[in-house]
């Protein structure tokens, strides 16, 4: 079972996430540079946050170009479960694996800072070891986190169950109906803009728990069951 | 030209010929002051820069800190204020730009960027806030996409800066010891430069940087590019990874004139370059022009043969451009060719040591004059004076400003802004650094020798409050013009405080800089040293925060006195400027710091707080807005010798902690505390939902509600709304 973490040129959550798979949880995760045209091998794909490309032109736009985003849309349409942080989210939206878009915040400004969100849907692969409403304390650090959607199309994430996370009453972006997170019809592939890599360790939460190391234990223990 | 008569004689008497105007631009920039430090530099001697964990001192991009086991930290300080005075977001970006490359140059990476910024009065000057606002922005901006956190700093606003700002950015580096590269090279090695094309940004940028601002040139300033910065991080950690490059060097102040000369210099070398191999941005650039252009984001590499190859698939893997300029050689000269004509050929040694300028200093009359004032009045409100102390801009929350910086990337950041005095980042030894930058203007200008010593002071204060103990300093000296004998008094006497501290003390300076010609249209700055101290946490079980908890007891550490000249109190609700300055006496100050250190390893405290601007009723409520919660104090048990309760309550004396303590540890910090005899008081609990702080009558009685509202929304209100 191996993990790959996809790194654009301006990615920069990309080690921080592989310091939670590989010496937090002891995954085997590898740093993939995003020219390779293969993620043979890759059971899970997690897009990481920073700048790739340095935001130019549009968060996330230019990234969806690269050679790798080939291969990731191949796996996402083979159930292959993928992550998209922040950035990630961006890239994923951009390349129109998850719909609607990620907005400049109401603030017009970059936030950073704690807030709590909950548990909209557990049927994806990286919530199903959650429990539905359960409350996270998780940071956030964006400029374009305000996701925003067409009214019909946030029915349809509604309907479907494809919301799987929102702001507690804290939503530090503006978003519509207070998502913090989004994932495809299918589940497969989920997008959400606060960072669980940096809440995985209760060293780093001024709140003293580790509550978003679940994201990635539900992703590794439903990679677990599919073998 | 702002070569003097002098130097250009000089120049020519070295050189035995008449320099050329490519040799005069090439010295002009490597002689400014900004490069030169030729007025500081037989002062900066003084300071003691040797100690058991300082492998490099100053003198190199960055000071290296052994931590143990086989890690070293790194740490810069520069500033960029001109720029940042003309062109608020550009200047501040670049800004952090400039020292993080410092960083990478000793082959460590950047994990941190702290900043210390002092604009003039916000409330009132609608330009300050456009500086302040832009300048926020620019270092957000620039520090978020290189995925390096910003994790703290601090702000002061004063009038002496109107019209004008410092900015100054620190940054730490961490490494393994054998990956340091201390810059060799051999005959035949190549010269690469790599990154940003080279244009007419920043022309002039470091003779700019070197006199009084009197007219805004723009060009001066140069063009942030965040993420080709990110790029040049990531290659060139991959080469030094590969170990395949023998020097790194970047590109600041005086562009290629002062990187060639000063790695050739250093390395006791000759370089030669044809600079019309430099990858440029425009078209019909002089060789003048090219050798000293600031342009950013740009790094020299020293490579030999063998390992050429290598070092080009790195930077094209991250479509980075770059250029061989030239080789080294066996001679010591700084050769010059454009198109293999010859337009320059100097001694390095020459070019990269300006001969010194003599300044003459003279004790400014205000010193004395300012040294008594007459009391203010006492409020008969101190209510409402502890509420307007809460939202004075210096002392209010800085949430404003950290918010925008991304402080968590890296996963390093175990306390983060808004949770105590310094930051403390995870190394990756186990081990915990704190860093804490501290400055004071409004002291350092009436005394400079306590003020400074002062700013030192309160940062190892802040570092050991988070349970650090000092390993080492770096100082950023900030005065006006050096040519005035009493601005430059004050320069000597803030060397003087600085350096005594870190002898008394054992921190040794790694590092600094110096930034003389602070000037706008109003004049000169304050003296405005900031002083950036490092320290250590061996268990994470040490590290502390100022949140308190309800039923906690509340001690002081630490003698309030009567010391209230540059105080917040006075400057900013009376307007008084003048009175005795705190000081700190070296001996108390250490056994108070040692003490601390004790009783936090011990694992006897739950929070701590230092107590400095704004005094202990300001630390009071901040550790109560921080820990949700009220505290009553009894004023009569804090030892002191103040006579006046105003005094009491915001004297800005050194050498004082506040401490929150479980009930059941009481007696057991006493007893250390009695051991040790250093003067203490346990004056109350953390209870409640009001800050009371009563002697005899009650004094101060408000509610941490209000306390918060007037502490955390101010800076955010007066520069959002003005």
């Amino acid at each position: 079972m191996k993990i790959g973490i996809v790194v654009f040129p301006g990615s920069n959550c990309d080690k921080d996430v592989h310091h939670v798979l590989r010496n937090v949880l002891h995954a085997d995760a590898d740093l993939l540079w995003h020219k390779r045209d293969s993620l043979q091998g890759y059971d899970a794909i997690v897009l990481p946050g920073g700048f790739a490309y340095g935001d130019r032109l549009r968060a996330g736009v230019i990234a969806a170009f690269s050679p790798i985003m080939k291969e990731v849309k191949r796996l996402a349409n083979e159930s292959t479960p993928i992550l998209g942080v922040c950035n990630g989210f961006q890239i994923l939206v951009e390349s129109g694996l998850l719909p609607g878009a990620l907005m400049k915040n109401n603030s017009l400004k970059f936030v950073c800072r704690w807030t709590n969100i909950t548990v909209e849907s557990n049927r994806t692969p990286f919530t199903h070891a959650l429990k539905p409403k359960q409350q996270i304390r998780i940071p956030v650090a964006n400029q374009e986190g305000r996701y925003y959607a067409d009214p019909k199309t946030v029915e349809t994430l509604e309907n479907n169950n494809q919301i799987v996370f929102k702001y507690h009453h804290d939503d530090p972006n503006g978003s519509v109906n207070s998502i913090a997170g989004i994932s495809n019809e299918q589940g497969n592939v989920v997008g959400m803009m606060p960072h669980p890599e940096r809440a995985s360790e209760s060293m780093l939460s001024p709140f003293g728990g580790d509550d978003a190391v679940l994201i990635f234990k539900s992703l590794l223990s439903y990679l677990d069951e599919q073998r | 030209m702002s070569l003097t008569q002098e130097e250009i004689v000089y120049l020519k008497n070295e050189l035995k010929r008449q320099p050329n105007e490519v040799e005069l631009s090439i010295v002009e920039a490597e002689w400014s002051e900004h490069c030169s430090y030729k007025s500081s530099k037989p002062f900066l001697k003084l300071l003691p820069t040797q100690g058991k964990r300082v492998l490099v001192g100053p003198g190199y991009d960055a000071g290296v800190l052994d931590v143990d086991d086989g890690y070293v930290v790194t740490v810069h300080i520069e500033s960029h204020n001109h720029p940042s005075a003309v062109e608020p977001y550009g200047g501040a970006a670049t800004g952090v730009g400039g020292v993080i490359r410092d960083i990478l140059s000793m082959g460590t990476r950047p994990i941190a960027v702290l900043d210390a910024l002092r604009f003039g009065k916000i409330e009132k000057d609608s330009h300050a806030r456009w500086l302040f606002k832009h300048v926020v922005r620019g270092i957000a901006d620039y520090g978020n996409c290189l995925g390096i956190p910003t994790v703290g700093g601090e702000v002061e606003f004063d009038s002496s800066f109107e019209n004008y700002c410092l900015v100054d950015v620190a940054s730490v580096g961490i490494g393994k010891k054998e990956d340091i590269i201390t810059t060799n090279a051999d005959k035949a090695d190549y010269v690469v430069l790599a990154g940003g094309s080279t244009g007419r940004d920043g022309i002039h940028g470091a003779s700019f940087a070197s006199k009084a601002l009197e007219e805004e040139n723009r060009s001066a300033v140069q063009i942030p590019d965040p993420f080709l910065e990110k790029l040049l991080i990531e290659a060139t950690m991959d080469a030094i990874n590969a170990k395949c490059v023998k020097a790194v060097k970047d590109l600041g102040g005086g562009g290629l004139s002062c990187c060639l000369s000063e790695t050739a210099d250093k390395v006791g070398k000759g370089i030669e370059v044809d600079i019309s191999k430099v990858h440029v941005r425009e078209h019909g650039m002089t060789p003048a022009e090219l050798m000293i252009s600031e342009s950013q984001e740009r790094m020299l590499y020293i490579v030999d043969k063998v390992h050429l190859e290598q070092l080009f698939s790195i930077l094209d893997k991250y479509e980075i451009s770059y250029s061989i300029i030239g080789k080294v050689q066996d001679h010591s000269d700084l050769v010059v060719k454009y198109n293999s004509n010859l337009v320059a050929n100097m001694p390095a040694s020459l070019v990269a040591n300006a001969p010194l300028a003599k300044r003459i200093a003279k004790r400014p009359r205000y010193i004395d004059e300012l040294a008594t004032v007459k009391k203010p009045a006492l409020p008969s409100d101190l209510n409402a004076i502890l509420l307007k102390m809460l939202s004075n801009p210096t002392i209010a929350s800085k949430r404003w400003v950290y918010q925008q910086y991304d402080h968590e990337v890296g996963v390093r950041t175990v306390v983060k802004p808004g949770y105590a005095g310094a930051s403390v980042l995870r190394l990756d030894n186990g081990k915990f650094l704190a860093i804490k930058l501290d400055g004071n203007s409004k002291q350092c200008y009436l005394d400079p020798y306590n003020g400074s010593m002062g700013c030192f002071a309160e940062a190892c204060r802040n570092v050991i409050a988070v349970g650090a103990e000092p390993i080492g300093m770096v100082d950023h000296l900030q005065f006006g013009s050096p040519e005035d004998p009493e601005i430059f008094w004050t320069f000597t006497e803030a060397l003087k405080g600085i350096s005594d501290y870190s002898k008394a003390m054992n921190i040794p300076c790694v590092g600094g800089k110096v930034s003389f010609y602070n000037e706008g249209s109003k004049g000169p700055i304050k003296p405005s040293p900031v002083i950036g101290v490092l320290g250590l946490i061996d268990d994470p079980l040490w590290i502390k925060t100022s949140l308190i908890k309800e039923n906690d007891a509340l001690i002081i550490i630490g003698s309030t006195k009567d010391e209230m000249g540059g105080s917040e109190y006075y400057e900013y609700i009376h307007g008084v400027v003048g009175g005795n300055v705190p000081k700190a006496d070296l001996a108390y100050d250490s056994k108070i710091m040692q003490t601390m250190l004790n009783l936090i390893r011990n694992k006897l405290v739950n929070s701590v707080h230092d107590c400095s601007k704004g005094g202990l009723a300001v630390a009071v409520a901040e550790m109560c807005i921080l820990g949700n919660v009220g505290a009553t104090i009894d004023m009569s048990k804090i030892p002191s010798e103040c006579s006046r309760t105003d005094d009491l309550l915001f004297s800005e004396s050194h050498s004082r902690f506040i401490v929150s303590v479980e009930n059941d540890k009481l007696t057991k910090v006493t007893g250390v505390l009695e051991g040790s005899k250093v003067p203490y008081g346990v004056i109350g609990k953390a209870q409640g939902s009001s800050i009371i702080l009563s002697k005899n009558d009650s004094a101060v009685n408000i509610s941490v509600d209000k306390a918060e509202d007037a502490w955390i929304n101010t800076i955010g209100e007066v520069v959002e709304h003005g």
